[in-house]
């Protein structure tokens, strides 16, 4: 870990990769009208993890599909490494959403009838990348992830920790900058589930800006920044860690 | 636990004189135990009265070790094998305060929730930083030490929220005198049955 916390400190709005300003959304109108979430705004910087919590209708999947253009706020802006998604055509947002944004549900939406290696080439050969160039990329990501061996596996071969990895590797295969997880560990058992939250935590700390959408303390603990959403509404945020040499110090370590 | 049994398990591990039971005591609980040397002398004495511990004669250096003995053997092996008792645990003072924090006038419960959660969660957060910290195999006593704190951790975490829960639900029963009454009428009804 180098530093995570400090890098946190140091973010202001013009380096942030992601930036969320005063973002609302709201599904139907008048007296039907469900304020998903209002006016929340969130930046996370480079090397910074930050992970969202809050009970089930806070707005927390409305918050991750907003970062990730997967959907558009109401009113407000969303920026991703300073472009405001709402000024993208379609074509530029969904090229910058496959080239810098990577994501992992907890639907893992492998494909079965592709490898595992075909599974995380996949998006940089829709990018347009030739096979022998996106292999190559996708072969890096699953050694990240502690797949190296696997790569010629159908999903199905393999376990539930393996596939979710696979599924990290593809969320991190090429120049990825930024890493939306919804509930990512799933329903792996807390060995398996601490894993991935490790490689998703080295990545960030190699640079990359990562939101985590938990309802478990126990994983959103992994995050430099912690937010509490409550009906829509941001209703508190743990303070950024120093780093570990001050917290052993603390310790008397 | 009691000091006893972890210097005596410390001391099955072969003989040593205070100074060297106070390192390794810190080491094996992460120095979440702090331990001054008083403490270890006047339970080492205790150990030898009972029989469990004997000194040995002083080195060159002027440093007595002490060795376990087959009684003190005998001790460390039924406290291994038998189960803590939670009763005797410190009262939770958490759980006081915010039982407090509803039945006091003026007080913002769902806000000393929410405060608790924060730095409940700030605890996690630096613990779990530390546990990424030591991920060598010789780090493994230290790591389980900081996972017991982990979970003690996530689960106030967990009691937070469903006391927050509970409180959405939550309205207190009118007094005869119009004033809200102090506690819900379950709980009374519960005092009331267990007395009969």
């Amino acid at each position: 870990m180098t530093g995570a916390g400090g890098a946190a400190e140091q973010t202001h709005p013009g380096d942030a990769v992601l930036d969320l300003r005063d973002v609302h959304r709201t599904h139907g109108q008048g007296e039907a009208a469900v304020h998903a979430l209002r006016g929340v705004t969130l930046t996370v910087g480079p090397g910074e993890l930050v992970a969202v919590m809050g009970p089930s209708g806070s707005g927390k999947s409305t918050l991750l599909a907003l970062a990730g253009g997967l959907d558009a706020p109401t009113a407000g802006e969303v920026r991703v490494e300073g472009q405001p998604l709402g000024a993208l055509d379609r074509r530029a947002l969904a090229r910058l959403r496959r080239r810098r944004i990577g994501y992992v549900f907890q639907n893992l939406n492998l494909l079965g009838s592709l490898t595992a290696a075909e599974n995380v080439a996949l998006p940089l050969e829709l990018d347009g990348l030739g096979v022998r160039h996106a292999r190559r990329a996708a072969q890096a990501a699953l050694v990240e992830v502690g797949l190296a061996e696997l790569g010629e596996r159908f999903p199905d071969q393999m376990s539930g920790g393996q596939q979710q990895r696979v599924a990290i590797a593809r969320a991190l295969v090429g120049q990825r900058r930024l890493v939306l997880a919804d509930e990512p560990t799933g329903a792996l058992d807390s060995q398996t589930g601490e894993a991935v939250l490790r490689l998703l935590r080295r990545r960030v700390d190699a640079g990359a800006a990562a939101v985590l959408v938990t309802h478990e303390s126990r994983h959103a603990a992994w995050a430099d920044r912690v937010v509490f959403l409550r009906d829509g509404v941001m209703v508190d945020s743990t303070a950024p860690l120093g780093g570990v040499e001050q917290l052993l110090a603390g310790s008397g370590r | 636990m009691s000091i006893r049994h972890g210097l005596l398990a410390l001391l099955e591990r072969g003989q040593m004189y205070g100074y060297q039971l106070r390192a390794a005591f810190e080491e094996s609980t992460g120095s979440t135990w702090p331990l001054n040397i008083g403490q270890v002398y006047t339970t080492l004495a205790r150990l030898e009265r009972d029989g469990l511990v004997r000194s040995l004669p002083e080195s060159e250096a002027g440093q007595r070790p002490y060795t376990i003995t087959d009684a003190g053997r005998a001790d460390l092996a039924l406290w291994f094998a038998t189960p803590i008792s939670r009763t005797d645990r410190p009262r939770d003072e958490l759980a006081i305060k915010l039982a407090l924090a509803l039945t006091t006038p003026g007080v913002d419960v769902r806000a000393v929730v929410q405060n608790q959660r924060t730095a409940t969660m700030r605890t996690l957060q630096e613990l779990t930083r530390l546990k990424y910290a030591s991920d060598r195999p010789e780090d493994l006593p230290w790591r389980l030490v900081l996972d017991a704190m982990v979970f003690q951790a996530e689960a106030e975490i967990r009691w937070l929220d469903h006391c927050e829960t509970s409180l959405v639900r939550y309205r207190p029963a009118p007094e005869p005198g119009g004033r809200a009454a102090a506690q819900p009428t379950e709980a009374r009804w519960d005092g009331e049955e267990a007395r009969r």
